[in-house]
């Protein structure tokens, strides 16, 4: 499988009025076509932050002092304005969490999917309603024809999320960013719409990009698996091999503090420390101060990538 | 419909509670009523014999349904600086200060919206902050200041403006046949493009100043609408979906603006009848809010009472007018009532 | 709210606009010619002059003279008490009543709480220009009329909010615990609810004062309240509108700037509080 996004060595700042935040910090990563690859870990860790300078739609404070992204070889970070417009929604789409507030409160469901359609794809004004009836249709949507006049207050949350990936996937974009899709929704509907999510990228070859802070979730949807923390992506590995012989203590502890079926609240361990401050000067490991396994040489620069296999790169001096 | 309906039930305690002020203010205060009515030059008998003549000799309660007789057949009673029936007075000039109103409104809304807009759009940038201040400016001056200061500029000093005495120069011009009251809709229904133009004219400076107050609420409610809707998620999603810059700002972002806008029509509303007869005396306009004037000035409170009754009826009416477009804008609103 | 939030909210209100600042200077001015009117004015604001006749701005009448030849800018300092005093006089009533019948609503409830949203309601249901005309007419048209009309139309705004946080605030944990302490009604309303709820009802109070001003300037420029020669802001300008025609300007500027300053004033001086009290309701 050929790479089809390429971040890499990308460097992000927001500058606010307490001082620099060095969001990203050398951030790697590609994903393949057809390919699902999760990102991983707590709130802060910067995927969020990463997912929108893929899109373009960071923070007007973002600062992004270095790196590129490549998107089928289109580089991202030089394309501007209408160009970078023409590509969004068409090559590239995302979804977000809360799907009820992510979408218009005063315009039928039906027209925000033809609102898309008729900016990317060459329909005609007259197939346009048929074509957001069929994009409904492709998301399972029952009773498509009635949805389509409905206002997304009358629709459940799912039902919301449902739309939401109609709208992303009607213009067919080889990569779909999804951020946190399931937050907030209930189990059931959360395994429907991630099931969703699979097939579509399966039939389509479409590559995903799956934002969440579930490890759990992302094992079980996810082709490769890279986890974030504090602005680095510290490990990143097929699925398979990150559960099973995770190398970053990070890692390992995000695992631990997982729920998984045989694990009881008595065996679910919670990691250590905060977050560090991402505004001060920081040692090289950004987690060498919550590490219970950091030796001297951890706070000697550079922090290399250590490759434990040709797929399983990890981001530590002694990894486990 | 089924919301309408609601909602025009919901005037119903508005209606009766105007209904029973207006009645207090002029049957159960201090001082006598009926030398109110009498008026000024009244003497000791006639005050007595039209004490009788309204019914004030009886209980306050037995009053107050004759009151409501009274209203219910068009009966606001007599005027005494002019000799007609109060009901017959106001609608003569209410078209008058309506035409004045409707034509601020317009300016208010055609300046404050795009203003209020640009804005939140350049938002800490030398457009948003010029908005600032002319909102601000807008807010400190009264509206007969304004009135007179465009007067002695327009007017005097340049002579851009019609002398600013009444809506149409009755020297040159003869009012059109009156079919709405309104001179300038009333002139385009006779086809005189002449007379249209010279009761525009007249229009003018009355508008803007009567405009320019009502603009800054609006402005700033415009502005942080705007804000808010252009911070949300369904905007957000409508940039990550690559939809041209027109059309998040407009289909997504103002559409969803309008709602909270038309929360504030209620007080911009406020603001126009009452700042209406301000208005009238500056430019000397013979609409509802002169004539009230006059009557307080001469006690000639059946007047006064019909002009307060008058403006309460229509205020309401506007809010209910306001509400119901609303459920237009925002379809959530229809469904929750 | 600790004393050290306070003075770096104060910092950042002055430091980020410092229109507040030149609005405490406009306030001493006005509270100096307020306060010391009569002997401020350079001549008797009353005194009449046949042979000066609108006589247009000058060294010895810095702002001219009206009609009967009285010194315009002895007149606009000397009217300052008496257009702040209607004012401000207007808003405490408003305070101190909405403050009152908002409370009891609040934290009563019930009958009360209905009877007096219902009056809220009625008074916001004319538009309130128009209402106080009718006020001051019923009642009869002098300056203690003005403001009493003046105070009701302001009522409903405190007095709902004063409702909204004293209702809010009557079953959290400290009022509760009040209660259980055996304190009667009373007691837990002034001592631990109304303390809470004043600094945003002054923020309101300030930005109210901007207001009171128009429309008390307004009743007597249509000629309601204040009785000629009285000097007094609204009533000279509608004095000097009638010279506008033949160009002299300076008999309705005058009065009408110093009505547009002290406006502006209050309306920024409200503005400053509210990002004092509350950084983040700035709008």
């Amino acid at each position: 499988m050929s790479d089809h996004l390429t971040i890499s060595d990308l460097n992000l700042e927001f500058r606010t009025r307490h001082g620099t935040v060095r969001a990203l910090e050398d951030v790697s990563l590609t994903v393949r076509r057809g390919e699902i690859v999760g990102v991983v870990g707590e709130s802060g860790s910067g995927k969020s932050v990463m997912a929108y300078s893929v899109m373009g739609l960071s923070d007007a404070a973002a600062d992004i002092k270095r790196g590129s992204i490549v998107l089928g070889g289109m580089d991202l970070l030089t394309t501007r304005g209408e160009a970078m417009r023409a590509i969004r929604g068409r090559e590239m789409a995302m979804i977000f969490q809360s799907p009820r507030t992510a979408l218009n409160p005063i315009r039928k469901v039906g027209r925000q999917i033809e609102d898309v359609l008729l900016e990317h794809a060459a329909i005609p004004r007259r197939d346009l309603k048929k074509a957001a009836i069929a994009a409904l249709e492709r998301v399972r949507i029952p009773d498509p024809e009635r949805r389509y006049n409905a206002y997304p207050f009358e629709l459940s949350g799912g039902m919301c999320q449902r739309i939401m990936i109609a709208i992303a996937l009607a213009c067919s974009p080889s990569l779909l960013i999804a951020d946190e899709p399931t937050t907030g929704l209930d189990v059931t509907t959360q395994a429907v719409i991630m099931d969703l999510i699979r097939d579509k990228s399966r039939d389509s070859r479409m590559s995903t990009l799956l934002i969440t802070h579930d490890l759990g979730l992302a094992g079980e949807y996810c082709d490769r698996i890279a986890v974030m923390h504090a602005g680095h992506v510290v490990e990143i590995a097929p699925t398979d091999v990150l559960l099973a012989h995770p190398a970053h203590p990070y890692t390992r502890q995000l695992l631990a503090a997982t729920p998984t079926p045989d694990s009881t609240i008595d065996t679910l361990s919670s990691i250590g420390g905060q977050l560090p401050d991402l505004r001060r000067e920081l040692p090289p490991c950004r987690f060498s101060e919550r590490c219970v396994r950091k030796m001297p040489q951890c706070d000697l620069p550079p922090l290399p990538w250590t490759e434990l296999s040709s797929d399983h790169l990890v981001r530590c001096r002694v990894p486990l | 419909m089924n919301f309408v309906w609601k909602r025009l039930l919901a005037t119903l305690p508005s209606l009766a509670g105007v209904v029973v002020l207006t009645f207090l203010l002029s049957h159960a205060l201090p001082g006598d009523p009926a030398a109110y009515f009498a008026g000024p030059a009244a003497d000791a008998n006639s005050i007595a014999e039209i004490r009788e003549k309204l019914g004030l000799d009886r209980p306050l309660v037995e009053q107050f349904f004759y009151y409501v007789a009274d209203l219910l057949r068009g009966n606001l009673g007599k005027s005494l600086t002019t000799g007609q029936p109060v009901l017959t007075d106001l609608v003569d000039r209410l078209p008058a200060s309506l035409e004045l109103s409707a034509y601020a409104l317009v300016f208010a809304i055609g300046c404050a919206i795009p203003m209020g807009v640009l804005a939140a759009i350049r938002l800490d940038r030398p457009a948003d902050h010029a908005c600032r201040v002319i909102v601000t400016v807008c807010a400190a001056f009264p509206t007969f200041f304004i009135g007179l200061l465009l007067v002695y500029v327009f007017y005097f000093l340049l002579g851009w403006a019609p002398e600013p005495l009444g809506r149409l120069n009755e020297i040159l011009y003869t009012a059109p046949p009156r079919v709405t009251g309104a001179y300038t809709i009333d002139a385009l229904i006779a086809g005189d493009g002449e007379v249209f133009r010279a009761a525009l004219a007249q229009l003018v400076l009355p508008a803007i100043s009567l405009g320019l107050f009502a603009l800054a609420p609006l402005a700033r409610i415009t502005r942080a609408a705007m804000l808010e809707s252009l911070s949300s998620d369904f905007v957000r999603t409508a940039h990550a979906s690559g939809l041209p810059t027109s059309k998040v700002l407009f289909t997504y972002a103002f559409r969803n603006s309008l709602l909270p806008i038309s929360s504030v029509l209620g007080m911009v509303f406020s603001f126009l009848l009452g700042s209406n007869v301000l208005i009238e005396q500056v430019f000397g306009w013979q609409g509802v809010g002169a004539y009230a004037v006059s009557a307080v000035l001469a006690s000639d409170y059946a007047a006064v009472q019909g002009f307060v009754l008058m403006m309460a009826l229509l205020y309401i009416l506007l809010n209910l007018l306001v509400d119901v477009l609303a459920t237009l804008i925002d379809p959530r609103v229809r469904f929750e009532g | 709210m600790t004393f050290a939030n306070l003075t770096r909210n104060a910092g950042h209100a002055f430091g980020e606009n410092p229109l507040t600042l030149v609005a405490v200077g406009i306030l001493l001015l006005l509270l100096t010619c307020a306060l010391l009117g009569p002997s401020l004015a350079p001549y008797d604001p009353l005194m009449t002059d046949a042979t000066a006749k609108l006589v247009p701005p000058s060294m010895a009448h810095p702002f001219g003279t009206d009609a009967l030849g009285r010194d315009i800018l002895s007149r606009v300092i000397v009217a300052t008490r008496l257009d702040l005093g209607m004012a401000f006089s207007a808003v405490i009533l408003s305070f101190v009543v909405g403050l009152a019948l908002g409370s009891a609503a609040g934290y009563l409830g019930g009958w009360t709480d209905r009877i007096v949203g219902r009056l809220m309601d009625t008074i916001m249901a004319f538009p309130l220009f128009v209402l106080a005309m009718g006020i001051v007419a019923a009642l009869g048209n002098n300056v203690a009329n003005i403001i009493i009309a003046t105070m009701i139309i302001n009522l409903p705004f405190y007095c709902r909010f004063a409702r909204a946080e004293v209702n809010m605030r009557r079953d959290l944990g400290y009022a509760e615990a009040a209660r259980m302490g055996g304190n009667r009604t009373l007691t837990v309303l002034a001592v631990h609810i109304i303390p809470n709820i004043l600094p945003p009802m002054m923020v309101q109070a300030s930005l109210n004062m901007g207001w009171a001003i128009l429309n008390a300037a307004g009743l007597s420029f249509i000629g309601l309240g204040v009785r000629p020669p009285t000097p007094e802001w609204g009533i000279m300008v509608s004095e000097g509108a009638s010279f506008i025609v033949s160009g002299e300007w300076w008999a309705f500027v005058f009065p009408g700037a110093a009505l547009v300053l002290a406006v502006f004033c209050f309306n920024l001086l409200g503005d400053g509080l509210r990002d004092l009290l509350d950084p983040r309701k700035r709008v």
